[in-house]
């Protein structure tokens, strides 16, 4: 039995308008998180996603209810330092998140913050920048570094930190092809690797088939929850919230539609080519 | 863009180069101070020439000596013009209708036109030999006295810090703006420099508005990274100080005491 690490009960935010209205965008969410698991949060435009990120670091405080990461209460201006350490967040624009005029810098910056020793600083520098592969790139300015580069370094500046869980808002949206297989691997072999709890919120349905359970967000609540295999099985009316079915589960659905018998942990193509070739 | 950064940083690995920054600034305040006892135009030939050599010592190319004065060279020649037509006194010179150029102006000129040329290349040397973020650093602990009287020393070294990491990121934002609007008809290149600077407007805002958003955004990320202002932070780079720090600051000093003693 592994240990609760993110803990949020009956949680409620409004956001207020200009015009004085609120805007209600996490609606009594009640949710717990494991260490170690990798989840992946999925859901419409204003589900409420990404303020669920911003509440599981402390950087917005819920109306009601109750967030805690590792027993440490949001709500508690004290806590909020620890709660930050434990929980890295990694943003969607990888220019808006990068202070320092180095690469290296950049990954001191938390650190720096930390208070932590200048010895020990440049000791956990070069192993973030070991682990996201970054660590010829140490000297460099980081507008030199292209768009998968810049969001391992933001990865590499939250590991330093030694983090508990990697809170990730949409880390690959703004990335070519070749720079999200980059950050992917990256944040999958955290998970692996270091155990580190990830909270991976995407509009890339593909992205949340590797995860340990997919969470999909509709008008603040959870909609559906549950691993890959039942979320994208076609119980979940996805279409309905304007999210598509990935084109493997879903040809295999159609498979199935079809009498072929294919077991619905069948998520990737070459789990399917596989499957497919062995059955014949 | 490159030519308004006064004394662009040319990295380089010379004495000078090597110095703590915050020596660099004390002493480039005294050298200042120097420059305004000096009384004689020995005193500045003796000054100049131990600038010149410093800077040679750099092992920069030494036309960027000069090359720094550019930007003011209308500052300097005003300067001169004004005190040789205005400045009375002494032997009239030159007369040409109501205008007289007379001694104490073709002294007084030319002794501010050197005053200011010196500081303008004192400064420049200074600036070319140090990195913005060793400066960003030197000041930040400079001011650190004068927090009690609430000057913000790390945030401005922070500010520094920021807009020099976003200077790049900004410049080639500029530039997908502007073809972007070429795109759409926009003309940046003609007509005269009002309706130029007009023309601008839709280049401009785009750039400030996207500007406030990445403040936004990276205020967002830097408090997620636990920033929380300069209050127990500790520093990957800790400034030090060496002898040769204090040959440099030694030396300065006794220019400065040189010139007051025996008023040159």
């Amino acid at each position: 039995m592994r240990s609760v690490l993110l803990d949020l009960k009956n949680v409620t935010f409004d956001y207020i308008l200009e015009d004085k209205q609120s805007l209600r965008a996490v609606n009594g969410l009640s949710l717990q998180v494991e260490e170690g698991e990798y989840i992946a949060l999925i859901g419409p435009n204003g589900s409420g996603k990404s303020t669920l990120a911003r509440l599981l670091n402390a950087l917005i405080i819920p109306l009601s209810g109750e967030v805690k990461v590792d027993g440490y209460a949001t709500k508690v201006e004290e806590h909020r330092w620890e709660i930050r350490r434990r929980v890295g967040m990694v943003f969607q624009n990888p220019d808006n998140q990068i202070v320092a005029t180095t690469v290296q810098e950049d990954v001191a910056f938390g650190l720096e913050n930390l208070g932590i020793e200048t010895s020990e600083i440049l000791k956990r520098i070069t192993e973030a920048l070991d682990r996201v592969g970054l660590r010829a790139y140490a000297e460099h300015a980081p507008h030199l570094l292209s768009g998968g580069q810049k969001q391992r370094l933001a990865i590499a500046g939250v590991i330093a930190m030694r983090p508990r869980c990697l809170v990730l808002d949409e880390p690959t949206a703004m990335l070519d092809p070749r720079g999200r297989k980059e950050v992917l691997d990256t944040i999958h072999s955290m998970n692996r690797q270091e155990n580190i709890t990830v909270v991976h919120i995407t509009h890339f349905m593909e992205e949340a088939l590797q995860a340990d359970r997919v969470i999909v967000m509709n008008r603040g609540e959870i909609a559906a929850m549950g691993k890959p295999e039942t979320i994208f099985n076609g119980s979940t009316d996805l279409h309905l919230l304007g999210l598509e079915v990935p084109p493997i589960p879903r040809l295999a659905e159609m498979l199935r539609a079809q009498g072929l018998t294919i077991p619905m942990n069948v998520l990737g193509a070459d789990d399917l080519v596989s499957y497919l070739c062995s059955s014949k | 863009m490159r030519s308004l950064t006064l004394g662009h940083y040319l990295p380089g690995d010379s004495l000078l180069h090597r110095m703590d920054p915050r020596v660099k600034l004390v002493s480039l305040l005294i050298l200042i101070t120097a420059l305004f006892v000096i009384e004689t135009f020995l005193g500045f030939v003796l000054f100049g020439s131990f600038v010149f050599l410093v800077f040679l010592s750099t092992r920069l190319p030494w036309q960027y000596f000069f090359r720094g004065l550019r930007p003011v060279f209308f500052i300097v020649l005003i300067t001169l013009v004004l005190h040789f037509l205005f400045t009375k006194g002494g032997q009239v010179y030159i007369r040409w209708g109501p205008l007289t150029v007379e001694e104490a102006g073709i002294y007084l000129g030319s002794f501010m036109t050197l005053r200011l040329m010196l500081l303008v290349t004192t400064t420049v040397m200074i600036t070319l030999t140090t990195s913005p973020i060793a400066f960003a650093d030197g000041i930040e602990y400079l001011l650190r006295p004068f927090r009690r009287i609430g000057v913000p020393g790390h945030e401005i070294a922070m500010m520094m810090t920021i807009a020099l990491r976003f200077i790049p990121t900004l410049m080639e934002e500029g530039e997908k703006i502007r073809k972007a609007q070429m795109a759409r008809g926009a003309d940046f290149e003609t007509g005269n420099i009002f309706r130029r600077a007009r023309n601008m407007v839709p280049l401009l805002v785009p750039l400030f508005v996207s500007a406030f958003r990445r403040a936004d955004e990276l205020a967002v990320a830097m408090e997620a990274r636990c920033y929380r202002g300069g209050q127990g932070r500790t520093r990957l780079r800790e400034l030090q100080t060496r002898p040769l720090d204090y040959c440099g600051l030694t030396t300065v000093t006794a220019i400065l005491v040189f010139i007051i003693v025996t008023g040159v």
